[in-house]
């Protein structure tokens, strides 16, 4: 009778490394860790000999140092008496505005353009696959530098605007200038301005906050959270009694009274541009760079966003669309409760890594002159610092930073809806 | 009581033909009235871009067919446009520009002739991408051509610089010859003692032969020039004229771009995805680190790193060549997103597929190469190519550092005082080319993905 025993344990020896599949994961990795850091303590060290020969060791001291050139369009205050910090900062918010006003318009656009594109009509879907291919295949720094020349050669220059008989005029009733140099719209100004916070002294991150705005913003915001008490206090009266009260003009009024009564009591009126002396003064100002940026990454990026709404909404299976028919839903409710919340778990992924691809080809304005980090910090700084590393890294890790944070959005949405499965 | 059946004066016992459908629901205008004009809003919209499409064919014909392919300058193409009474912004189209700078804006400034005691090269270059297509047909088109020409299509990327760049035939061949001896190696000590051992000492030996050995051979064989700038001419002097980096221009130096960052970015992507797949801890942290380090900034970025800071991450008294170092980072960037596509596919391979890999007894790089990797491939090149389509287009991106590629270019050709204030015509024609690559590309991911499928 044999009886099955454990076979006898092996004694560890050398060439089990090697041979036996237990450790030799722990052998690859240890080589890989030795030459990671092997490579990584090669580059340190050229680095440092390099920087050592050149005489300039790492120091980040230069960013207190004035700046000394002109941001030309920006958000905050800024003088060239500035430190290289506070070019930074507002090439920073240069990147930011840039990025957000594109997404926003890229979104619209590409929302619009996705649905055209399945519509019923043959030629408006051939139209729409047309936009798609014409801006999908060609480059995104020929569609802003060709905007860029566009906006250059063809609009007049200011001082095309003066004089009795101007070659060209203001548009819009005389608010708005579309010169060859940027754009002029109206400002909103108020006359019994509440004036501003400012903070952070005068340090180079100071920062003035408007309390006019942000009066309004909490105006704006208390209104929204009025009306969400009335729709879930309509919601409640529907479940109980099966009829749902009219609750729109309570909206209306609630979102429009306060915000009218505000702006009376803070004398809003709008700042017009005008023509003073070589160029327009007053009025916000969009800087033709700026312009041709937003406009070239908002149609480039559209025309990828229309692709994933027409996947998003085709991946929903027709029986979904069919289902609720069957259950008597009308066909806009069929969008708004069943296609579109699915769709979204589709669209909102790929969306957002195109929100993230906008916003790093946004470091393109550099071809076109527009202050953005690239255009500042990557830019200027570097070169009249001569602090290549310091600068090249220090963007980069803002770049990063933005990056890391729009895909941690990203998955934290993943997470929330995903399919929980049975 | 009557008989129900005599009431009816007439029963039908055969069936009748079928009717033909009216008029209106069948050929072209059932079609129109189906997909242009059904409902008021759709006719809207139809009528809409009828117009539109009409406004805008007829501007462009008008503004493009223009006499002025032969026009020298911006000035003489308007008074050629004045004289036929077209004036304005949008008179006419100057083709003159396309005429004078298309050479310029294809090869950029590779040597063509034109100066004293200069051959014209570009047949090189031309060459180069024919064979390119010639070698890509057996890894695109594998079934129409003889299996042999695998072997051309391994040699080929030692045989594109070289035609490129020219120089002695030495370097391509030593360069070469390190794969060889690596492999030669890699089995030797393989065989005798373990394939792990066998991949390091494949990998050491290679890397000894290319960073120690082939220099000094290839100067040996091929001839070299000594500080003082003399040619020293070697044992076996073969070779063709050498060019330098900063005559290569124009679309050339695009497509040159994106072939070697694709080429060379799908093996280092296959690995890296391999990697961030693994269950090794250390390698799966390096990848994951380096991948979304590269996905995270900008390729401008990148660059800026490639023209101003690669020289001081290497030993001291190392400067090569700006294209070369462009080449590098491009093909750094392309990894990461390739090793992303193919990290999808990966993940989109059912399980059972990796079990039963397993369960045949296949060792990993066994199993990866005759299980996985066809199969994940194959779900990812839809990927792969829109990878490539982006870096294709992305090689604009070098003219921010200086490089003369199309755009590059055209800065200079806008900078010409015969030529200054040209837009439309000049980038009408770069953005033409790049549609007809990118297109052409996108096409053929969708015939390739067609063929490939095996679904039912």
């Amino acid at each position: 009778m044999t009886t099955l025993t454990d076979p006898p344990k092996e004694s560890f020896r050398l060439s089990m490394l090697i041979y036996d599949t237990r450790y030799r994961s722990m052998t690859i990795q240890c080589i890989a860790l030795i030459c990671f850091m092997l490579a990584a303590a090669w580059l340190i060290n050229n680095t440092l000999v390099n920087l050592n020969t050149l005489g300039k060791p790492i120091d980040f001291g230069f960013f207190t140092d004035p700046a000394g050139y002109d941001i030309n369009q920006r958000v905050l205050d800024y003088n060239s008496r500035d430190t290289h910090l506070r070019a930074s900062l507002l090439g920073l918010l240069n990147t930011l505005v840039v990025a957000v006003l594109g997404c926003i318009t890229a979104t619209v656009l590409g929302v619009i353009i996705g649905v055209l594109r399945l519509s019923k009509n043959w030629l408006v879907a051939r139209l729409m696959t047309v936009y798609v291919e014409m801006f999908r295949n060609v480059p995104v720094l020929l569609w802003i530098v060709l905007i860029m020349a566009i906006l250059i050669e063809t609009l007049p220059s200011p001082r095309r605007f003066r004089g009795d008989e101007p070659e060209a005029t203001m548009k819009f009733f005389d608010s708005m200038a579309f010169t060859n140099r940027g754009f002029y719209f109206p400002e909103p100004l108020f006359t019994r301005s509440l004036g501003d916070i400012n903070l952070f002294g005068e340090s180079s991150l100071r920062f003035a906050v408007s309390i006019d705005l942000l009066v309004v913003t909490l105006v704006l915001g208390l209104s929204i959270f009025a009306i969400r008490k009335v729709t879930k206090r309509a919601n409640a009266i529907q479940e109980d009694t099966g009829i749902r009260p009219t609750t729109w003009y309570i909206n209306l009024g609630i979102l429009v009274l306060p915000i009218v009564i505000l702006m009376v009591i803070l004398g809003f009126h709008l700042g017009y541009p005008a023509l003073k002396g070589a160029n327009f003064q007053g009025g916000t100002y969009m800087r033709n760079s700026l312009i041709a940026l937003w406009l070239a990454l908002s149609l480039y990026t559209a025309a990828f966003i229309a692709e994933i709404v027409r996947g998003g909404i085709l991946a929903i299976s027709k029986g979904q669309t069919e289902a609720a028919g069957a259950l008597g839903m009308r066909p806009s409710r069929i969008m708004s409760l069943v296609v579109l919340p699915q769709a979204m778990r589709v669209i909102i992924p790929p969306l957002i890594s195109n929100y993230l691809n906008l916003t790093k080809n946004s470091s393109l304005a550099i071809a076109v002159g527009y202050m953005d980090i690239t255009g500042t910090l990557m830019g200027i700084t570097l070169n009249q610092t001569g602090r290549e590393l310091e600068t090249l890294l220090l963007g980069m890790l803002v770049y990063l930073i933005i990056s890391l944070s729009i895909s941690a959005a990203m998955n934290w949405y993943n997470k929330r809806v995903k399919l929980v499965e049975r | 009581m009557a008989d129900p059946t005599t009431n009816v004066a007439f029963v039908r016992t055969q069936m009748l033909d079928q009717k033909a459908p009216p008029a209106s629901v069948i050929g072209p205008v059932g079609w129109a009235r189906e997909n242009l004009f059904s409902g008021w809003f759709n006719t809207v919209l139809t009528l809409v871009s009828l117009f539109l499409i009409y406004k805008l064919v007829f501007f462009i014909l008008g503004w493009a067919i223009t006499p002025t392919w032969s026009s020298g300058s911006l000035s003489e193409c308007r008074e050629i446009l004045a004289g036929i009474g077209k004036t304005g912004h949008f008179a006419g189209a100057c083709w003159g520009v396309i005429t004078e700078r298309w050479e310029q804006l294809l090869f950029g400034f590779y040597p063509n002739g034109s100066q004293e005691g200069q051959a014209d090269l570009r047949w090189r270059p031309m060459l180069a991408f024919i064979l390119l297509v010639v070698a890509m047909a057996p890894v695109l088109f594998g079934d129409k051509v003889p299996r042999k020409m695998i072997w051309f299509s391994a040699a080929y990327p030692f045989l594109f610089p070289w035609l490129l760049w020219g120089g002695t035939i030495w370097t391509p061949l030593a360069a070469m010859a390190g794969f060889v001896i690596g492999y030669f190696a890699f089995k030797f000590v393989a065989d005798r003692f373990s394939q792990l051992l066998g991949m390091i000492s494949g990998v050491v030996v290679a890397l000894v032969w290319w960073l120690v050995l082939m220099g000094p051979l290839v100067a040996i064989l091929g001839g070299y020039n000594n500080d003082a700038n003399e040619a020293v001419s070697g044992l076996l002097p073969i070779g063709i004229e050498s060019v330098q980096s900063r005559d290569f221009g124009g679309f050339m130096l695009s497509i040159t771009i994106g072939v070697v960052a694709i080429g060379c970015s799908l093996p280092l992507g296959i690995l890296l995805a391999l990697g961030r797949q693994s269950d090794l801890l250390i390698v799966k942290a390096i990848c994951v680190g380096f991948i979304e380090f590269i996905r995270g900034v900008p390729l401008i970025t990148l660059l800026f790193v490639a023209s101003t800071l690669l020289n001081i991450f290497l030993p001291p008294g190392t400067n090569f060549d700006i294209i070369l170092r462009v080449l590098i980072m491009v093909t750094l960037f392309a990894s990461a997103y390739m090793a992303e596509v193919i990290r999808g596919g990966l993940a989109a391979l059912p399980k059972g597929q990796y079990e039963g890999a397993d369960s045949l007894g296949l060792d990993y790089w066994q199993a990866q190469r005759l299980i996985i990797m066809p199969q994940a491939l194959k779900i990812s090149i839809p990927g792969i190519v829109s990878t490539f389509i982006g870096v294709f287009k992305d090689t604009t991106l070098v003219s921010v550092i200086g490089l003369l590629d199309p755009l590059g270019l055209s800065q200079g050709i806008r900078a010409d005082a015969n030529w200054n204030g040209i837009v439309w015509e000049l980038y009408g024609f770069i953005a033409f080319m790049f549609f007809i690559f990118c297109f052409g590309m996108s096409r053929y991911s969708m015939y390739l993905e067609r063929k490939l499928k095996t679904s039912h």
